[in-house]
């Protein structure tokens, strides 16, 4: 596979051909915030959290390959305040109560309203009617928390690749759904999965929360992305 | 013309109230309420919740002794995921056991040292300017810097077993989420002074003998001051025991006579009703056998020094002895004593903590079990302000569509406001004049019971609103209710 010179923020990396941004950068020790993408997991770019500056324009770094001689643009100041507010406005946009949240800790949300030192919302509190449906017998969906990034509908299926959750409606009526003839088929490793896959408390597996102590969960110790900093 | 005073908010308490004094022309007190004037509501919003969720949701209720609430919901959530109250393992049980006593003893250390030490220390009627947490640590630096490191011993025990100070999430249903390392059990066992088990244990027995020699020099006051007939309710264990952490449902009248023994609190039901009236968020609890006239009573550490027959640590038991003798082995009815009991139960807090610390059992792997899953759970436990009661059934698909919640405050709500009415009277009755020193007296009575007033009032939707025009004799002109 060919090499491809590219330069983020100055740093001069080689990327592999065909690479997607987000992919090349971790490989090279760059973080770029993500939260709909998720590797191993076709990208979207629903969220917006990645976006990343090529040749002044604003482009997605979770969907846009490299190309030989990019120049992008990733921890700038005018960036890190368009993630800051994306970050704020997926809060004010759900009902998240992180205090009691058993993701708390694990949640990328959370980690990155962190990493953005998010102290107080400049947009306003939309406080939704959201229901949570737990009919399912291993899994609950508490749509609260939900921030449609779809890791879900692209990352779960079964075994013979049928999607157990889909997007219903439109707009801001829009929801996460779950089949529940398949959801009936998962098995303890499949609601492991989605609960792991989505980035946020919406996903959780019944009848397991808080198992891991304060100070032992993922972002206790350290901030999200710094796995891949060097 | 009869006029009303208001004390309002009344102070060093945690949550907000306020008091109602009625008097005549002459100065006589006709009526006195304690209205608790602030509410929460967290049994309608636990509703369609997972089960699994309300030890972290519900002790949110308070700042102060969440572990009680997070401690009570874990117990009731270990019925409902078929552990049953006894079927913890070791380890499991003892963290929680820990977590506890650590919140009782830090507990009891701010209410005796921050709250009521300046009424001892400077007299209920000094000068208000100074009868306070600054005035105590301006005066007596030696005593604050004690009431302060007796608290942080007691929060670091919760860190230590629940991950937080406040609000954390260790205990979860069947067991606990982590057990304690050698590290964090050496730093108590053997930590810098005088943050170790064993200066604790000094300290507590020094405040009990300040409260002793105070007590000598004070009888009169304290033995007289707000002291009324009473029952008196708590969980004791089996062979009747004083145990925080669990037991079985006690209940004495004022006399020691037995109303309630050896009941299982998962029929609480059967024994405890709860009444409403419409000048308080809080309910009014009282025993259906005694009906809702005579079957109110008292809990916290006075009802459990009167309801236990021993205590099962060495110091404190020496020192129940010598309350027992004191009050001729007779239940005390003196709102006062309740310091003299808390002081007790601080010295049981860290004895008990010492020997939980040098139990191999916390640092053991086998931390949670689960067994045949039912829909309903009761979890009581004694919190340090008294019996506190959580109750949860859940649907079909693990969400909770019931909880009940009788909170320990809320246990005292009749004797507080019987506490008020009695020093009120005692206090303001044919005086001409109403001083701030008198109607300190007030709070002073309701400062024993050691009220939470905000995790007290979680009811939603039983207090109507009302607003009332009053002329100026007293009569209703106009009043508006929903």
């Amino acid at each position: 596979m060919s090499e491809i010179n590219i330069t983020i923020d100055g740093k001069k990396i080689k990327a592999k051909a065909g690479q997607i941004i987000v992919e090349a950068a971790r490989e090279n020790g760059v973080y770029i915030p993500t939260l709909c993408d998720y590797e191993g997991i076709k990208p979207a770019g629903t969220c917006r959290i990645c976006t990343v500056k090529i040749g002044g324009r604003n482009m997605a770094a979770c969907t846009t390959p490299v190309a030989e001689g990019m120049m992008i643009e990733n921890d700038v100041p005018e960036l890190n305040d368009f993630r800051k507010a994306i970050v704020e406005m997926l809060f004010v946009e759900g009902n998240h109560m992180c205090p009691v949240c058993e993701k708390s800790g694990n949640c990328e949300l959370q980690a990155l309203a962190y990493k953005y030192t998010m102290l107080a919302p400049r947009f306003p509190y939309l406080w939704p009617q959201r229901t949570v449906d737990a009919s399912f017998p291993k899994i609950l969906i508490d749509r609260n928390r939900c921030i449609q990034c779809l890791r879900c509908v692209r990352g779960v299926t079964t075994t013979d690749g049928k999607h157990i959750f889909g997007l219903v409606n439109r707009g801001g009526k829009a929801i996460i759904s779950i089949d529940p003839e398949l959801a009936k088929e998962m098995t303890e490793e499949m609601a492991e999965k989605a609960m792991e896959l989505c980035p946020v408390g919406a996903i959780l597996k019944k009848e397991v929360g808080y198992a891991v102590p304060i100070g032992m969960r993922k972002y206790d110790g350290k901030p999200i992305g710094s796995e891949y900093e060097k | 013309m009869g006029r009303k005073i208001t004390i309002e908010p009344v102070t060093r308490v945690e949550g907000h109230g306020k008091v109602t004094i009625q008097l005549d022309p002459q100065n006589n007190v006709t009526d006195s309420r304690l209205h608790i004037v602030e509410f929460r509501g967290f049994e309608r919003f636990v509703q369609g919740r997972p089960y699994w969720e309300a030890p972290v949701l519900v002790q949110r209720l308070c700042g102060i002794c969440p572990v009680s609430h997070h401690l009570a919901a874990a117990k009731a959530l270990d019925v409902i995921v078929g552990v049953g109250p006894d079927g913890l393992t070791p380890t499991g049980e003892k963290m929680r056991r820990l977590m506890h006593y650590g919140q009782t003893f830090q507990s009891h250390a701010l209410h005796f040292f921050h709250l009521v030490s300046p009424d001892l220390l400077f007299g209920i009627d000094s000068d208000p300017a100074t009868r306070n947490v600054i005035g105590v640590a301006m005066k007596h630096p030696d005593l604050a810097v004690q009431g302060v490191m007796m608290r942080k011993f007691g929060q670091e025990i919760i860190r230590a077993t629940a991950g937080k100070k406040i609000h954390g999430t260790g205990a979860i249903p069947g067991g606990i989420n982590k057990n304690l390392s050698i590290e964090e059990r050496d730093e108590f066992l053997k930590g810098a002074d005088p943050l170790n088990i064993d200066k604790m244990i000094a300290w507590s027995q020094g405040a009990l003998d300040f409260f002793k020699d105070f007590h000598s020099k004070n009888s009169d006051m304290l033995d007289n001051f707000a002291a009324f007939p009473s029952n008196h309710l708590s969980l004791v264990r089996k062979d009747g025991s004083l145990d925080l952490y669990h037991g079985v449902l006690r209940a004495v009248d004022s006399e020691g006579k037995k109303i309630l023994d050896d009941v299982d609190y998962q029929d609480y039901l059967q024994y405890i009703g709860e009444e409403v009236k419409d000048w308080s968020y809080m309910k009014f609890p009282y025993m259906k056998s005694l009906g809702k006239r005579d079957g109110w009573y008292t809990v916290g550490p006075l009802a459990r020094l009167n309801t236990c027959d021993f205590i099962d640590t060495p110091l404190a038991q020496k020192e129940f002895e010598a309350y027992k003798a004191y009050t001729n082995g007779k239940p005390s009815n003196a709102s006062m004593h309740m310091h003299w009991a808390r002081l007790i139960e601080t010295l049981h807090a860290a004895e008990k903590m010492k020997d939980l610390l040098n139990d191999p059992d916390l640092q053991g792997d086998d931390r949670v079990v689960k067994g045949t899953k039912t829909n309903e759970g009761v979890g009581l436990l004694e919190a340090p302000r008294g019996t506190l009661f959580h109750h949860y059934r859940i649907n079909d698909n693990d969400q909770i569509e019931m909880a009940n919640l009788i909170v320990s405050t809320t246990n005292n709500n009749e004797p507080m406001n019987r506490a008020v009415n009695f020093v009120a009277k005692q206090q303001i009755n044919g005086q001409s004049e109403v001083t701030e020193g008198m109607l300190n007296a007030v709070e002073v009575a309701i400062r024993a019971y050691d009220p939470c007033l905000s995790c007290a009032t979680h009811a939603l939707g039983k207090m109507p609103l009302e607003l009332s025009l009053v002329d100026v004799d007293g009569n209703v002109i106009d009043q508006i209710r929903k």
